[in-house]
C-alpha cells in the first residue's frame, strides 16, 4: 500500500522552500511530484518599470549566490543590443570575479552538502576557507555579496597591483584546501557511505532531461558554456572542462571540487595576463528596439537570459531561465527508486536555488485548486475595500 | 585525527571582540555615501536619484537655485550607482558602515 507524504515547503533538511509529494512504499521511494513558486517575487514585472542601469542592481538580486553570472549575463545582453565592445581589460575583470563567484559557490555547496549528510565538521570547515574567497572578492569589489562590479559596457572597479598580490597569495591558500577536499571527497568513509550509488542518473537520461551544470558533467556530459560557446574572457583561457562517469552524488561532489582547482589555475592565469588599457566604454542609455538571447555558465550550471527593448531605456521584457530550473526533472528521475532518507543529499547534488528558479507560478484553474483568478484592476480594488473594511 | 587535534590546540583565538575590537576594513570599502555641496551644481535635476536603483534619494529644493539630494540610508544599498552617475562627481562612498539607528527617521542622511 502506498502513502502519499508531503516534504516541505518548511522543513529542517530543505535549504530553500520547495514541496515535494513522495508517494512511499516502505522506505522507497516510488514516484515523486514538485511544486514550485515559494520564491517568485515578480523581478521579471520589476524590472519593466526600472531602467537599465537599475535592472543592474535588480539582476543581482535574484541570488546571493551566483550574482555575478547575473549581472555578466544581463549586461552581455545589453552589449550586444546596443553594439557596444567591452575593451579587454574589463573582460578580464569581469571573468575574474566569476571565477571567484564560481569557488565561492562550490565551497558553499561542500559545506551544504556536509550539513545534509550531517557532516557538520566538513560544513565548517570549508566555509572558514570560503572566508578567503569572501575576502578576496571585498577587496576586488568593495562588498562580500552582491558586488555589482558590472556595468552595462565593463567593470565598474580596477584591480591594482597590491590587490593582484593579494590575490595571487589567496588562491595558493585555496589551491592547498582544495586538495585537501578533493582527498575527503574521494576517501572519507563518512561521506563515501553517504554518496556512492545515491541518486543514480545514467547519461542517456541526463540528456534526455536536459540537465545542466555539474550536475549534468558528473553523468559524463560534456556540456560547458564557457568552452562551447564562450563568453567574456573565456577564449583567452585555457582549461579543462571536468566531467565524471560516477553518474550520481559523489561524482558531483568530485566535479566541484576539481572545478575549484580549475577555477583557481584559471584565476591565476588572469591575473599575470592581466592586459593594460581601459575598462569600461560609454554605453547610452537608450537601446534600440531588438532582442537578445544571452547565456553564460553560472555555478550552477547555464544561465539564460532574454531581453526585448523598445528604443527606450527600459526594457520591454526580461526573461530569466536559471540553471535549476533545467535540473528538476532530472533530480526527480534520480530519486525514483530510492530510499526518503536520501532525499536531502539527492535534492542538494543539483545545488538548488529557488531564488534563481522562480520565475513563473502554475495556475491550475481546471481542478479547482486555484479559487479565483483576479484581474489588476480587479486586485487593486479588492485591496481598496480590504483596506478600508479594516480601518472602519 | 590527533594532528587535527594537536594543531587546533595551538590556534590563535578566530573570534574578534567587536565593539572593543574592530576589523580593519579594506581600502575603498563601499559604506556611507558623502555629498561634496562645493561639486553639486543644484541644476542637473538629480541624475543621481534617476539612477538610484532603490529609490533611496530624494532631491530636495534649495531656495530657486535648484535641488540637492538627501540620502535615505534605509533604503540605500551602498550600490555606488549614484557616485558613477553624478555629472560632476559629487558624491562619493565612504568607509563609514556602522549606520544602525534606533528611529527611522535618523537614517535621513542630509548633509546640507
Amino acid at each position: 500500500m502506498s502513502v502519499s507524504i508531503p516534504i516541505g515547503p518548511q522543513h529542517p533538511a530543505l535549504k530553500e522552500p520547495v514541496n515535494l509529494t513522495v508517494t512511499l512504499d516502505g522506505e522507497k521511494i516510488v514516484d515523486i511530484d514538485m511544486r514550485l513558486g515559494y520564491n517568485h517575487r515578480g523581478i521579471e514585472k520589476g524590472s519593466e518599470s526600472r531602467n537599465y542601469i537599475q535592472n543592474i542592481y535588480l539582476t543581482e538580486r535574484i541570488c546571493g549566490i551566483c550574482n555575478v553570472a547575473h549581472t555578466t549575463t544581463f549586461c552581455q545582453g545589453v552589449e550586444e543590443l546596443l553594439g557596444l565592445e567591452v575593451p579587454k581589460r574589463g573582460l578580464f575583470i569581469r571573468t575574474l570575479l566569476c571565477e571567484l563567484n564560481r569557488i565561492h559557490s562550490h565551497l558553499l555547496w561542500l559545506g551544504v552538502a556536509g550539513h545534509e549528510i550531517g557532516f557538520d565538521t566538513l560544513f565548517m570547515y570549508s566555509w572558514r576557507d570560503r572566508e578567503i574567497v569572501m575576502d578576496l572578492i571585498e577587496i576586488v569589489s568593495g562588498n562580500r555579496v552582491n558586488i555589482a562590479i558590472n556595468a552595462i559596457g565593463g567593470v565598474r572597479r580596477d584591480v591594482s597591483d597590491d590587490m593582484r598580490a593579494q590575490i595571487l597569495q589567496g588562491i595558493s591558500q585555496l589551491e592547498a584546501r582544495s586538495q585537501y577536499y578533493l582527498d575527503v571527497a574521494s576517501t572519507e568513509v563518512t561521506f563515501l557511505r553517504r554518496t556512492e550509488g545515491v541518486g543514480k542518473l545514467p547519461k542517456e537520461k541526463a540528456i534526455e532531461l536536459c540537465a545542466v551544470g555539474p550536475f549534468a558533467r558528473a553523468s559524463g556530459v560534456e556540456y560547458d558554456v564557457r568552452k562551447d560557446d564562450p563568453f567574456a574572457a573565456y577564449p583567452y583561457l585555457d582549461f579543462k572542462v571536468i566531467t565524471s562517469d560516477r553518474c550520481d552524488v559523489l561524482g558531483t561532489a568530485i566535479v566541484r571540487a576539481l572545478e575549484i582547482v580549475e577555477s583557481c589555475k584559471m584565476c591565476r592565469q588572469i591575473i599575470e595576463e592581466l592586459p593594460a588599457g581601459e575598462i569600461k566604454a560609454k554605453a547610452p542609455r537608450k537601446v534600440p528596439p531588438g532582442e537578445v538571447v544571452s547565456k553564460t555558465e553560472a555555478p550552477r550550471g547555464e544561465l539564460i537570459h532574454y531581453i526585448r527593448s523598445n528604443g527606450t531605456d527600459r526594457p520591454e521584457r526580461l526573461k530569466v531561465r536559471a540553471p535549476t530550473l533545467a535540473n528538476i526533472p532530472s533530480v526527480l528521475y534520480s530519486l525514483r527508486g530510492g530510499y526518503i532518507a536520501d532525499i536531502p543529499i539527492v535534492f542538494a547534488a543539483i545545488d538548488p536555488c529557488m531564488a534563481c528558479m522562480d520565475r513563473v507560478i502554475l495556475l491550475d484553474t481546471d481542478h479547482g485548486k486555484t479559487k479565483r483568478v483576479m484581474t489588476w484592476e480587479e486586485l487593486r480594488q479588492h485591496g481598496m475595500e480590504w483596506y478600508a473594511d479594516r480601518k472602519g | 585525527m590527533f594532528p587535527e587535534i594537536w594543531k587546533h590546540l595551538f590556534k590563535k583565538r578566530a573570534t574578534v571582540l567587536y565593539p572593543f575590537e574592530r576589523l580593519n576594513v579594506p581600502k575603498d570599502l563601499r559604506g556611507k555615501p558623502i555629498l561634496d555641496e562645493q561639486k553639486c551644481s543644484l541644476k542637473c535635476k538629480g541624475a543621481c536619484a534617476i539612477d538610484c536603483p532603490a529609490k533611496a534619494i530624494v532631491m530636495e529644493k534649495v531656495e530657486e537655485k535648484g535641488s540637492r539630494p538627501v540620502f535615505l540610508l534605509d533604503r540605500c544599498t551602498f550600490c555606488g550607482q549614484c557616485s558613477e552617475s553624478c555629472p560632476f562627481g559629487a558624491i562619493k562612498l565612504s568607509e563609514e558602515f556602522e549606520l544602525a539607528q534606533y528611529d527611522r527617521k535618523s537614517l535621513v542622511s542630509k548633509q546640507w
